[in-house]
């Protein structure tokens, strides 16, 4: 019984350790973007000439909506319209870029509001002016220390309130720094500051990195649909998804899993062969009475049947006192060394019924050996 | 005394193939024994008596010979029908009592009626704490096998034979593992139980015992060479009166 408590137990701590740096790993890398689905209009030619691409107004508000409606691989999609401008609160300025964004931009972006808030639908609705701003912003506008959100600056000459701060992230794999942002409702930056009708750029993201691909060609058949392209035109917009990202993410995903099946694997071994040698000690010891139960009446077929439903029993009353300890110990481990830990029901499965089938077969399989032998021998058994 | 025979022998013989080698352990063994005798079977190891006993209790076949068990034929039953023949009428007592550990008297007694289904389970509690107080446990009911002498372990293997109401007790060297004092105890509990019309078969290679039966076969070689009956029982509760004074 101690057996097979200690062998799922520490099988079901392996696994959850293990799943959990899996899973730590893949959400630092997915939280470079590695899902991020970037659109933007076409280069098209007129009349000979390739003209620009930010030149373009073929994305409509309209694409962004069918987008959230149809596509069934997106997680959140967010229309992005920009300006560049200056930045003015009391005697500070500052020049930077505002982006006219949906609230579902934060989570494309893996960006959190650090203080205050995020803007609503309803800010949106009504093209409030208000905005959130990164930690750059925040030290070149506030250099006082003071707290930025409620205040009002200034883009050109439009007055914004400040609702929240973001997080800091620090410069990307680029070099570029990502707290220099300021992020607005997209429907402000349209119609109080661009003055235009038409998406600059739609950002999405999959479901999944390896989703990403299956919801790229999703979004061009959607887009190809709404622009009424014939089979033979060309495409008048742009797909851009993470590629090299995205396959570092699968290859390190990869890499843990066979690292994850090597662990269970070998601590299944283990714990299985430590059920088995338990099993058969303990039901060999046994011979002597199982010899005496046989002379003094019970067939084979009770010999068996007994030792089965005590082995069943055992094993299956210690693989689940085993689960309640692993998992007790995963959140253990989580607690005291702040491991991530991450535990999956296949793990539980497995380690349970690897542990229980094992301890059944080599509680059964002694017995039948001992009920084999000839009772007096059996009761002679040293 | 009624007469019935409990247990017809008719020439049997066994064989052993051991690896190239044919060993002959019975060569031709014949007898009879009736209800209410005590009869002890001897001989020296290697005579067979082993053998011998485990074809008494239905615990091997013959090789060729014919043996009767209260009028059943043992030969051509299956070993699951010989376990169910060994569950009615035999009732089996051994030098190293085989008790199951950890477990009470009343639980140890009960062994062999939990392989009877027709028996319940209050009937057979009920059965086992008669056959205890038979042997004179009646105050050690509750007492795991583990805090229990040799004696009284012994009493409770008896007991345990006794509960199944057998047509014949087996007893292999029972009083083998026990001080002399403790074996005319248990000599003493088998001579009531065989003044009581039990039919009892005690397997021994101690000659003493053979005073206290009413009858005695010597095997040698896988034959019988010496089947009397002893007219002269000696009571083994006269040998334990005896026995303080010859220590002192």
């Amino acid at each position: 019984m101690l057996g097979i408590i200690i062998g799922v137990a520490s099988v079901i701590t392996m696994l959850a350790i293990g799943q959990g740096s899996k899973k730590s790993i893949q959400s630092q890398i997915a939280e470079m973007g590695s899902n991020i689905i970037m659109i933007h209009p076409g280069n098209m030619e007129k009349g000979g000439v390739r003209q620009e691409a930010s030149s373009m107004q073929t994305l409509k508000l309209e694409d962004y909506k069918s987008l959230c409606d149809q596509c069934k691989y997106l997680a959140a999609s967010s229309p992005v319209v920009n300006s560049s401008g200056q930045l003015i609160y009391g005697a500070n300025n500052y020049p930077s870029t505002i982006y006219g964004v949906s609230p579902e931009y934060l989570n494309i972006r893996q960006l959190t509001v650090q203080s205050g808030d995020t803007f609503t639908d309803q800010d949106i609705h009504s093209s409030s002016k208000v905005c959130i701003i990164g930690k750059t912003i925040v030290d070149n506008l506030f250099p006082g220390g003071e707290d930025p959100v409620g205040k009002v600056i200034r883009f050109n000459k439009i007055p914004f309130k400040i609702i929240g701060v973001l997080k800091s992230k620090g410069y990307n794999s680029m070099g570029m720094d990502q707290d220099d942002v300021i992020l607005s409702p997209y429907t402000t930056v349209q119609k109080r500051i661009l003055a235009i009708t038409y998406l600059q750029e739609i950002y999405c993201s999959a479901l999944t990195e390896n989703m990403t691909d299956k919801a790229t060609d999703e979004i061009g058949k959607i887009l190809r649909h709404n622009h009424k392209l014939k089979d033979t035109d060309q495409d008048d917009f742009d797909i851009r998804s993470q590629k090299e990202l995205s396959t570092m993410l699968s290859s390190t995903t990869d890499l843990m899993t066979v690292l994850l099946a090597c662990i269970a694997g070998i601590s299944l071994v283990v714990g299985g062969i430590g059920i088995m040698n338990i099993m058969y000690v303990s039901v060999t010891e046994r011979t002597r009475e199982i010899g005496l139960r046989m002379s003094v009446g019970a067939r084979g077929i009770d010999i068996l049947s007994q030792f089965l439903i005590e082995a069943i029993l055992i094993s299956i009353t210690g693989g689940i006192i085993g689960v309640i300890l692993g998992v007790g110990a995963s959140f253990g481990v989580k607690l005291i060394a702040k491991w991530p830990i991450y535990i999956q029901p296949w793990s539980v499965f497995l380690s349970f019924g690897v542990c229980t089938i094992t301890g059944i077969f080599f509680g059964w399989y002694p017995a039948k050996k001992a009920a084999d032998l000839d009772p007096i021998e059996a009761i002679r058994y040293e | 005394m009624n007469s019935k025979p409990i247990i017809e022998l008719d020439n049997i013989k066994r064989k052993f193939i051991v690896g190239e080698e044919t060993v002959l352990a019975l060569r031709g063994v014949s007898f009879s024994i009736n209800e209410g005798e005590f009869v002890t079977i001897m001989g020296t190891s290697g005579s067979g008596k082993s053998t011998l006993l485990n074809l008494l209790g239905c615990l091997d076949t013959p090789t060729s010979g014919e043996y009767f068990l209260d009028g059943v034929k043992v030969r051509e039953m299956g070993k699951a029908e010989r376990a169910v023949l060994r569950n009615r009428k035999i009732g089996f007592v051994f030098q190293s009592y085989n008790l199951l550990p950890k477990t009470t008297a009343i639980e140890n007694v009960e062994l062999p009626l939990m392989y009877n289904a027709s028996v319940s389970a209050a009937v057979r509690k009920e059965k086992a704490i008669q056959s205890l107080i038979k042997v004179g446990l009646g105050d050690r009911l509750m007492h795991k096998s583990n805090q229990m002498s040799g004696g009284q372990m012994q009493r409770v293997a008896i007991a345990r034979a006794l509960v199944n109401d057998p047509v014949i007790i087996l007893a292999d060297e029972a009083t083998g593992n026990l001080d002399s004092r403790t074996s005319y105890e248990i000599l003493i509990l088998f001579q009531q139980l065989h003044a009581a019309g039990r039919t009892i078969i005690f397997v021994t290679h101690n000659p003493e015992i053979a005073q206290y039966s009413s009858r005695n076969i010597v095997l040698r070689d896988g034959h019988i060479v010496d089947d009397k009956v002893n007219n002269n029982i000696l009571s083994a509760k006269e040998a334990l009166d005896a026995l303080p004074i010859e220590k002192d």
